[in-house]
């Protein structure tokens, strides 16, 4: 699969990532030999290895069911931009 | 042309948990606003999130309960997406390795069990809740319900009407309650329902264009909602248009469903294993072990509730449908003779009551043994039936004793034979008409003037006696 420009654009937009066009040519460009790098991976024949969902060799790592204290809410607030009567404040969100 | 319906659910339900499913904020419901948070919930950077072992436990429980099969090895997946809901940027939810896949739920449909395909099971946490105010230029955020564990349940194509569709979602709530893995309060928002239904011509084996429903807030609006969908679809169809595939909005005050116009575009999730989390992996002996401890199933009682009370299906139906319910009824059960007496009261008196007070069965204020006391009453003669009905409501107004309020309130039963031959006689006087009915051969006469009695007694006399008394005068 090549990187177009399209291609870029489309994934910058889903991280909310302004790119300039040089950024985007570089980018394209650098992702194409990210995809390059993979195609020569698959030379390998991997058949016979299960697929991995994780790097490190350890499973069921879990916490039990107890409350502990949250923050206090201004603590909770603290790095917000705006806020409101307890709330975080965002741009509107139009559902309808 | 002939069309069939094609109905698929995606249900969402908030597990019962203490805390959240990777950190220790409370769950509870209603706190103040962004106070049940912490770094991990809010998303701050450089934080660790732990694996809640209780939602496991209870995810598995619920896929148990549905019949499914569990993975052995399962992941979480971060869904990515922005919304300010979701203060990571992305939500922890299962992709291609869910807990759980292959289960079903049975309904009953026109006398007959029908299947309903249970694609998946897997768990998540839940986002935050947004307000937004009239009139205003901005959104509000509470982050307290983010974290929450939630299992989504995801059915299969296999229903086919609305109503099967209600059965189904049901159902899939008594079981969950039943296994107390969850309260399904829908109003509560801990369980969410969303729909997608398409139609296709009958006999086909293709799936129409589909469409999406929202914003269905009750079991009804669930049914309603699809109802109206199935009739506008079927519009369109007929008159050779063509079904855009899109997510509508029902609107319960209307009652129709209309476009939704978000502002997100086409969805992209690009899910990924969240390498902060360490796969689950599930060995039979802790499947066993979850298993052995689940309690009897819905319709598991309701059989047994046909076999060993002798109830009418019906009877059983109604009961095992609330485990709470099923439980009160046994209770009384394992102290009284008669399982139908029981169950007629309990179905028609106490459901009655529960109705029209808009109360749950937890809210019931007297003991199972309270009813058994009451029962005994009308079998000794100490109140007649209709008496009981009174005494009844007194137990759910005032929780007391059955035995306390016959006793202040004079409910006792007037079996004294002397004293009911005395308003006998006063009832004969008054109504020469009705005797003289009765003696040219009415039978039904007699009836009146039981009933006179009564009247004069305020329902506390004994009707059997009333009318032995009575016909013993006459004749």
């Amino acid at each position: 699969m090549k990187i177009t420009i399209e291609t870029v654009e489309h994934v910058a937009n889903l991280a909310r990532l302004y790119l300039s066009e040089d950024e985007k040519a570089e980018m394209a460009q650098k992702l194409n030999s990210i995809l390059d790098y993979m195609e020569k991976l698959n030379e390998l024949d991997t058949s016979n290895v299960p697929p991995t969902a994780h790097i490190i060799p350890v499973k069921n790592v879990f916490r039990e069911d107890v409350v502990r204290e949250s923050l206090p809410r201004e603590e909770a607030l603290r790095n917000a931009p705006e806020k409101e009567r307890g709330f975080f404040k965002v741009p509107r969100i139009i559902e309808d | 042309m002939e069309f069939e319906t094609v109905i698929g659910l995606e249900v969402h339900v908030e597990l019962l948990t203490k805390s959240k499913i990777f950190c220790g904020c409370t769950t509870e419901f209603g706190g103040e606003v962004n106070t049940h948070c912490c770094p991990v919930c809010l998303g701050m950077p450089g934080v660790l999130p732990v694996a809640n072992k209780k939602a496991v436990e209870y995810a598995i429980k619920a896929a148990l309960a549905l019949n499914c099969e569990i993975a052995e090895f399962s992941k979480f997946d971060r869904k990515n997406y922005f919304y300010p809901d979701l203060p990571k940027a992305y939500q922890i939810s299962q992709y291609d390795l869910p807990l759980a896949r292959k289960g079903y739920i049975e309904i009953e449909v026109d006398g007959g069990v029908k299947r309903i395909g249970i694609n998946r099971v897997h768990l998540e946490e839940d986002a935050g809740k947004l307000v937004h105010e009239e009139g205003k230029g901005y959104s509000l955020v509470d982050l307290n319900r983010t974290g929450v564990p939630l299992i989504e349940i995801v059915s299969e194509p296999d229903i086919r009407t609305p109503e099967e569709a209600w059965l189904y979602l049901n159902k899939l709530k008594t079981i969950l309650q039943y296994i107390e893995v969850s309260d399904c309060k829908m109003e509560e928002g801990s369980l969410r329902c969303d729909t997608n239904i398409s139609l296709r011509p009958k006999g086909s084996d293709k799936f129409g264009t589909k469409v999406e429903l929202k914003n269905l807030g009750s079991f009804r609006a669930v049914r309603r909602s699809l109802e109206y969908e199935e009739r506008r679809q079927r519009e369109i169809l007929e008159q050779g248009g063509a079904i855009v595939q899109e997510t509508r909005r029902w609107d319960e005050a209307r009652g129709i469903t209309i476009p939704l116009r978000s502002k997100e575009e086409a969805h992209d999730y690009r899910y990924f294993p969240d390498p902060d989390l360490v796969p689950i992996v599930i060995d039979r002996e802790w499947v066993e072990e979850l298993k052995s401890g689940l309690p009897e199933l819905p319709d598991a009682r309701k059989k047994r509730y046909v076999e060993e009370y002798g109830l009418p299906a019906y009877d059983a139906e109604v009961i095992t449908a609330s485990k709470a319910l099923a439980d009160f009824f046994e209770k009384c059960v394992s102290q009284y003779h008669d399982p139908k007496t029981v169950s007629n009261w309990v179905m028609s008196e106490m459901l009655g009551i529960l109705n029209e007070t808009g109360r749950e069965i937890d809210e019931v204020p007297f003991e199972p043994e309270h009813l058994v006391k009451m029962l005994k009453m009308i079998d000794d003669g100490t109140i007649s039936g209709k008496i009981a009905k009174e005494v009844f409501r007194e137990m759910f107004d005032t929780g007391k004793d059955p035995e306390a309020i016959v006793r202040e309130k004079g409910l006792v039963q007037i079996s004294n034979e002397k004293e009911l031959e005395k308003i006998a006689k006063k009832v004969i006087e008054e109504n020469p008409k009705s005797v003289e009915d009765y003696r040219n051969g009415k039978e039904k006469a007699i009836g009146f003037l039981v009933g006179q009695v009564m009247k004069e007694t305020r329902g506390k006399a004994n009707p059997q006696l009333v009318n032995k008394i009575l016909k013993e005068l006459l004749n």
